[in-house]
């Protein structure tokens, strides 16, 4: 009889734990996920942390219009930000704006994710003229700039929400999709893609169980840096007019509003606003940049 | 007695078609030509039941493909593989699992997200051959079959050895009950002293549950060690098919000759190798004829020029060559 | 005779965030002038790393923390990376396993060949360094030497490419050269071939040669003394003859009844049993103990000294038989 094998007496590190011990080799990353949490949580309970209410007009007064960072209402409440042309407090409009931008750029994110993996791990599965075709389309859409098409989406459906969440998936699906297909293709040739076969598991769970659960990490690297351009695009497309309506103002429909005020020295109204919209965009790529580093199998972890 | 596995006329060949621009260009006048390597070439044999047939042969011989076709992984160009029903012991597995098939590599060969239970268990649990309230019970079972501590169950691919995932391999494929295993080079991803204990495995679970086997190596030593048959395989087809005292004692083939010659063997003392001349030529483009004549040392413009079949030559004794119409 | 190349008592090191690796934890061989010596070990044995530690290739987080590497009586293991570079391919070269490792990609092999010449030779004329390599890939059995010059290594076949290595390796004559598994990515007949080309040049040109490999039936078919290596240290040394018919440690042993072939059909295989113990975590003592039958009190104490035998060996156990001690 096969002789005992003894179980190896240190069990390598699994899980969590070991991704969060390679995830802290970079204190730059560490520091951004922190500052990522942070905006997470503002975006998250804005109405709760936020000093005042922006879009409650009751609370607005014309009268605290154009005033300067570190002023006071007639309450004595400090404006820390200043407020804009109407009012508002800059800073509980940057708490509402970052919500919009992030819910709009996370949701935008995650239906692209679903589709574009869809597309891509199916692609890479069944091969054939399937595969040549779905990527080809992929190409197209590839090779035209992303604010283009967006602009074009938008100027054909007109603006709101649902439009511009539609326009952001149609514009980002395809990043996912090659991305996956490319996971895909090199998870399909090892052996244990084989073993499920031999094994007759049927395309569906091989795909679904088996090929899918080892492309995530990849994928979750798209996906981090792709949120990232989805919230630029959409500060993009509200400063240009388009996208989102006054009603629900994103970071970039803030500095949009806030652009004519430049001119005449207010610059709190515009760059405020903007420097929240860098800091969350940078965060987020500094994870994602270090995410990727930990995925990358040839980095010899 | 009837073979339990026949093998007719297996061919499978691997085209790299054109691309768009090559069509065009053809249509206007240009010929290019389509890539095609014949990886198994018009192979036939049979494997009864209990027997361990071994495949071996170099880079480019097709073995590999081969194996993949007799599992079922891989789809035929050509010629057909046949397993016969009723010589089945379990007559409730679905056919598709009868024939299941061990691999190289023991990083790649297991799902590195699915813990060890599962790996095993799903494939029954699919097929309904366990129901879900027995996954533990019947886990143990076969971790305990290839030698593994029970208490592994929970744990991942990473946190086990090599040979130990080879062991979970094993085990499986066992857990459908399979009649016939396919070892493709499983064995050659792993030290000496593991090596020692899979192959003993083998052999243990041979006996214990009535297997046959296909068992594919480049390793000499290890095909003449548990075969019963060998089968030698060279660019794609066979050219000797000999029982293992045959083979080891009285290879007919040169190519055999040739390959028996050249092993490092541990019992000899100090040696001087004579090998044979010439590189394995490419399977794009393999020599007319007899793909051995240009590395043959008996070779003759009939061998240039025309395939050799494959004759019987004694019982059970197959070779490829013409010189044996000489005899 | 001088042996040409003497490490005595070898440590290298590395320093993980996990833990301290002791790869090497203890080598002593040598190597006489033109002979074969076989370096035999599995995996996580650290023949590997003693290779590299001969050449000055060890990288961080590794180092070499203890222990000589006299090379006709010149340390390496003391010299400046400068001062390594001036023995690296010129006295001693390496092969490895993966022709790959030596072989540039978009380098034509002529450009590279001439270029290993010219760097430890700059009083060579480039023709002449042509010369040199036309004449070394004859050596190493390639027919038209001219053609294969002027190709990319992707031309080759695997077999081709180790050839090209050794050529490579032979070019500056080198007094050692040292094959980290050459042939065990080639095919048999290849295996074959290239196997009887470095024995035939180890004989011309009289070049020690050390051969580091897993597979026992190979250096048994050409080394002149074998040595064994587990977790870090050589455990056995001694004529092939001897070592191979008539093992002394208990894992020599077991190795060799691992072995199959046809000799053994029908019987089980030798198996020993536990794995290795990590490195990382070394038992005090012999590092074997959990695993071996003739396991006493003393192993789990002490660190066996290497033991002279009547047989001209050096075994690392408590336990060999007292009739064979020198």
């Amino acid at each position: 009889m096969a002789g005992k094998i003894a179980t190896t007496g240190i069990v390598p590190a699994s899980g969590w734990r070991k991704f969060w011990s390679d995830f802290s080799e970079s204190p730059t990353a560490v520091g951004a996920l922190f500052v990522f949490l942070v905006i997470l949580f503002i975006a998250t309970f804005a109405p709760i942390v936020s000093p005042t209410n922006p879009y409650d007009l009751a609370s607005v007064d014309i009268m605290n219009s154009r005033l300067e960072p570190g002023s006071q209402d007639f309450d004595g409440n400090t404006f820390w930000l200043g407020t804009d042309g109407a009012g508002r407090d800059m800073l509980s409009a940057i708490f509402y704006g970052l919500r919009v931008s992030l819910g709009v750029g996370a949701l935008s994110g995650v239906v692209a994710l679903i589709i574009g993996a869809a597309v891509g791990l199916s692609a890479a599965y069944f091969g054939g003229r399937f595969e040549t075709l779905a990527m080809r389309i992929v190409d197209i859409q590839l090779s035209f700039p992303s604010i283009l098409m967006a602009l074009v989406i938008l100027a054909v459906f007109g603006k709101g929400v649902e439009k511009t969440i539609i326009a952001l998936v149609l514009v980002q699906w395809a990043y996912y999709a090659r991305a996956a297909r490319a996971s895909a293709l090199v998870e399909k040739n090892k052996e244990y893609v084989e073993a499920a076969q031999c094994l007759a598991l049927g395309d569906r769970r091989i795909i679904l169980h088996h090929i899918m659960p080892n492309c995530l990490a990849p994928l979750i690297v798209v996906g981090t840096l792709q949120t990232a351009h989805a919230i630029s695009l959409e500060a993009t497309l509200s400063f240009l007019g388009l996208g989102l309506p006054i009603t629900e103002p994103s970071l970039g429909l803030l500095i949009g509003n806030g652009f004519e005020f430049m001119y005449s020295g207010d610059y709190w109204i515009s760059i405020f606003p903007g420097v929240a919209l860098l800091i969350t965009i940078v965060s987020i790529n500094l994870v994602g940049d270090q995410l990727r580093d930990i995925f990358n199998p040839r980095l010899q972890r | 007695m009837t073979p339990l596995l026949t093998v007719s006329n297996l061919s499978r060949d691997f085209t790299k078609s054109l691309d768009m621009v090559a069509k065009l260009l053809n249509r206007l006048g240009q010929n290019y030509r389509e890539e095609v390597v014949h990886a198994v070439d018009d192979v036939s044999f049979s494997v009864f039941k209990g027997e361990i047939v071994g495949v071996v042969g170099e880079s480019g011989c097709g073995k590999s493909t081969l194996g993949r076709m007799v599992a079922g992984i891989l789809r035929p160009t050509n010629g057909q593989v046949s397993f016969d029903v009723t010589q089945a012991k379990n007559t409730d597995i679905p056919n598709a699992l009868r024939t299941q098939m061990i691999f190289q590599d023991p990083f790649s060969s297991l799902n590195p997200r699915k813990r060890v239970i599962d790996i095993i268990t799903e494939a029954p649990i699919h097929h309904k051959l366990i129901a879900p309230s027995e996954k533990r019970a019947f886990a143990t079972e076969m971790l305990q079959r290839v030698g593994l501590d029970p208490d592994t169950l929970q744990r991942y691919p990473h946190q086990f050895s090599g040979g130990q995932r080879q062991r979970v391999g094993i085990a499986r494929a066992l857990a459908v009950s399979p009649e016939f295993l396919v070892c493709d080079e499983s064995i050659a991803a792993l030290d000496v002293s593991i090596q020692a204990q899979i192959i003993n495995l083998f052999v243990d679970l041979k006996d214990k549950f009535d297997l046959t086997y296909l068992f594919i190596s480049h390793d000499i030593s290890v095909i003449e060690h548990i075969s019963d048959r060998v089968i030698v395989m060279y660019l794609g087809r066979i050219v000797e098919t000999a029982p293992i005292e045959t083979f080891i004692k009285q290879p007919n083939h040169p190519y055999t000759q040739a390959l028996l010659a050249g092993v490092p063997r541990l019992e000899v003392g100090k040696r001087q190798y004579e090998p044979i001349s010439g590189e394995i030529p490419s399977p794009l483009s393999p020599p007319t004829g007899c793909h051995f004549h240009p590395r043959c040392k008996f070779a003759t413009a009939r061998c240039k020029a025309e395939k050799p079949a494959l004759r019987e030559i004694a019982p059970a004794h197959f070779s490829a060559c013409h010189l044996n119409d000489e005899a | 005779m001088d042996p040409i190349l003497q490490i005595k008592d070898l440590q290298t090191h590395f320093f993980t965030k996990a833990g301290v690796l002791k790869a090497v934890d203890g080598v002593s061989l040598e190597i006489g002038a033109g002979e074969i010596v076989g370096l035999v070990g599995e995996s996580g044995s650290g023949k590997s790393i003693t290779g590299f530690s001969i050449m000055g290739l060890v990288d961080a987080p590794g180092r070499i923390v203890g222990g000589q590497i006299l090379f006709k009586g010149q340390d390496l293991a003391k010299l400046s990376p400068a001062e390594m570079q001036a023995y690296r391919g010129n006295r001693i070269a390496m092969i490895f396993q993966d022709p790959m490792m030596t072989l540039n990609p978009v380098l034509r092999i002529e450009t590279q060949m001439v270029e290993t010449i010219l760097s430890h030779d700059g009083s060579v004329s480039k023709i002449d360094a042509r010369a040199r390599a036309r004449d070394a890939l004859g050596l190493v059995g390639i027919s038209s030497p001219d053609e294969r010059l002027r190709a990319y290594p992707h031309q080759f076949s695997g077999g081709m490419r180790q050839r090209v290595s050794i050529a490579i390796a032979m070019l500056n004559r080198p007094d050692l050269i040292i094959a980290d598994e050459p042939t065990t990515a080639l095919d048999v007949t290849i295996q074959g071939q290239v196997i009887h080309e470095m024995q035939r040049l180890c004989q011309e040109t009289k070049t020690a040669l050390l051969w580091i490999t897993h597979d026992l039936a190979v250096v048994a078919g050409i080394a002149e003394r074998i040595c064994v290596m587990y977790a870090g240290r050589v455990v056995e040394q001694g004529p092939n003859a001897n070592v191979i018919a008539a093992p002394m440690h208990p894992y020599t042993t077991g190795l060799l009844g691992s072995v199959p072939g046809q000799n053994r059909r029908g019987q089980p295989l030798q198996q020993i049993e536990g794995m290795v113990p990590s490195l990382m975590n070394l038992p005090t003592g012999c590092a074997f103990q959990n695993r071996c039958n003739l396991v006493s009190d003393i192993c789990s104490s002490t660190n066996p000294d290497a033991t002279s035998t009547k047989d001209g060996r050096l075994v690392r156990c408590h336990n060999i038989a007292a009739g064979d001690s020198a």
